[in-house]
């Protein structure tokens, strides 16, 4: 749905976006994360033709930017950084110009649709200045889902929100995913990618690396299994040490860590070498990094 | 086309919340109605005084061009000082787009609604000849709307109809209904180009204001006794200003890059 040659965008002498070569298949969410000034803004513009590449090709739905640029606006959902709603206007009627410019055939029809959606319908008629800013962001998500776009891009949708409003926001993001659009998420927020996106890409100027957020933290990390005993000490480690599929093994307080290739296929074996040792194993887990762990350490690698 | 009225519309609705501007459009058209209605009512009396006086061989070249031979003395200035009217009716034309079109893009930079919308399939045409329209019609209409209330005006004040008539000589109508709208397309084109290329709306408004000197030129012209509006200087403005208005909108639509406005925000 979106694919991207070598896609590079300059300002003067900066470069903002470097040979960017990305596939996002249809239904997908990706999750584009980066720190502030990685290009990520730009790369949105580029892919909504907006702006213009410098060099490179990108197709969104099967149209090139910069020769189908009409066709890809028509296509695509865009919830800019800033909600940017004509505050002076009520919210109905701030919809009500998007539907119209975007052709679509029920104005009223998908205007009431996504206020009742979002739950702004009571207050439709206020001014959209007078909206809460999670309020303002729900009335931005209607705006870029009026024409029903195939492809969504949605930067920072839950920056300055509350948590409740965060939280709405993420349920909505969720309920789009089962329905099949393809979303392109540009978020600081890692728990958020975490839960929402199929696969996320690390950015900062260029591309850093793709994949699911799992696949991420095992190809940073390692998979690791974190064995709560009764009481851990080295002799116990050492028994994990000697045998030949385990890496790593470490001891915090009463617990063993150890780094395994496959916890599932080797952890059976582990827990009967150590049981066999005298060790009373309490519990057995997965030490789970987060996204934000991945992300730091990517970027402290970049 | 549908998009343009929807331009059109939008753009009415968020500016006509904003009261400068509709002191702009309405209290402006009234003033340049007024001053002019109340100096034909002043001159009343003193041209009833000079009663029938006939029209002498020594009045100033700039009287004479407007005077028949066979108009009195007071009619020959009456209607010369109708004539200097005219050029007032030009400067709402001018001053009312400004008002409108300066905030036009600027006033989305600011409140960071141009990006949704330019991210709409209007283009870039569609956009500004929407903005463009959605100034150009309400100075057009206060134009329109303050030479219907001046003329009624003058035929109540001097009630004598070879002087109302006067107002209906081409010249007048060659001015309002052509030279008008197209200085009102000057005006909104050029506060388009400006404020394309500013981040300020106060500062796009001010620089906009610069289309008002050569109206001010015309009007000190004509009241030095440089030139008189005749007919002739009158339809080659309006050939000189559509011209211009062209060139003006093709400049306004090369100016207005999505890009630079989008990425040059301070």
């Amino acid at each position: 749905m979106i694919h991207t040659e070598n896609l590079t965008k300059k300002f003067g002498a900066v470069l903002a976006v470097d040979a960017l070569n990305l596939d996002v298949p249809e239904g997908e969410v990706f999750g584009f994360l980066g720190p502030n000034g990685a290009g990520k803004t730009t790369t949105v513009r580029l892919l909504t033709s907006l702006i213009s590449p410098t060099r490179g090709t990108a197709t969104v739905a099967g149209f090139a930017i910069g020769r189908r640029d009409t066709d890809i606006r028509r296509t695509v959902g865009l919830l800019t950084e800033t909600p940017g709603m004509y505050d002076n206007l009520s919210a109905e009627y701030n919809l009500k110009i998007y539907a119209e410019l975007y052709e679509v055939a029920d104005v009223r029809g998908q205007v009431e649709k996504y206020l009742k959606m979002l739950g702004l319908w009571d207050r439709r008629m206020d001014a959209a200045g007078t909206f809460s800013k999670g309020m303002k962001q729900k009335l931005a998500i209607a705006r870029a889902l009026l024409h029903e776009p195939r492809v969504l891009f949605l930067d920072e949708p839950t920056a300055g929100l509350d948590p409740e409003a965060s939280h709405l926001v993420r349920e909505f993001i969720a309920e789009l995913k089962k329905e099949g659009r393809t979303i392109f998420l540009c978020t600081h927020n890692l728990d958020e990618a975490d839960r929402l996106c199929d696969r996320v890409g690390v950015f900062k100027t260029r591309l850093l690396v793709v994949d699911s957020p799992a696949n991420l933290r095992n190809s940073v990390f390692g998979r690791k299994v974190v064995i709560h005993l009764r009481a851990a000490d080295e002799k116990l480690a050492d028994v994990a040490r000697r045998l030949a599929f385990v890496r790593e093994v470490g001891v915090v307080d009463n617990k063993l860590v150890v780094s395994l290739e496959n916890p599932e296929a080797q952890n059976p074996d582990l827990i009967r070498e150590l049981v066999r040792a005298g060790a009373d194993v309490m519990f057995v887990g997965e030490l789970r990094h987060s996204l934000e762990d991945v992300y730091l350490q990517l970027m402290k690698n970049a | 086309m549908k998009k343009i009225l929807t331009i059109i519309r939008k753009e009415w609705m968020e500016v006509f919340q904003n009261r400068l501007v509709i002191f702009t459009v309405v209290f402006l058209p009234l003033l340049m109605t007024a001053i002019p209605l109340g100096i034909l009512y002043s001159m009343r009396d003193t041209a009833t005084a000079a009663g029938g006086n006939s029209l002498s061989g020594e009045i100033p070249a700039q009287m004479a061009a407007v005077c028949s031979s066979t108009m009195s003395g007071a009619d020959c200035v009456r209607a010369y000082i109708l004539s200097q009217f005219l050029v007032l009716f030009m400067i709402i034309p001018v001053a009312i787009p400004g008002a409108i079109a300066a905030y036009s893009v600027v006033g989305e930079k600011t409140t960071r609604s141009l990006e949704p919308l330019l991210a709409t399939p209007i283009t870039t045409l569609e956009l500004l000849i929407g903005k463009c329209l959605a100034a150009v019609i309400p100075a057009v209409v206060a134009t329109f709307a303050a030479y219907g209330i001046f003329a009624l005006g003058a035929w109540i004040i001097l009630a004598d109809p070879a002087m109302t008539g006067f107002l209906s000589e081409a010249r007048w109508l060659i001015a309002i209904i052509a030279v008008g709208p197209l200085l009102a397309l000057m005006a909104v084109t050029f506060s388009l180009m400006v404020s394309s290329r500013v981040n300020d709306p106060r500062v796009a408004e001010q620089i906009s204001t610069i289309v008002i000197v050569p109206v001010l030129a015309g009007f000190f012209g004509q009241i030095s006794g440089l030139f008189v509006l005749n007919v002739g200087i009158i339809s080659v403005t309006a050939a000189v200003l559509a011209a211009f208005d062209v060139l003006m909108f093709y400049l306004a639509t090369r100016l207005f890059q999505r890009e630079s406005i989008l990425t040059r925000w301070k």
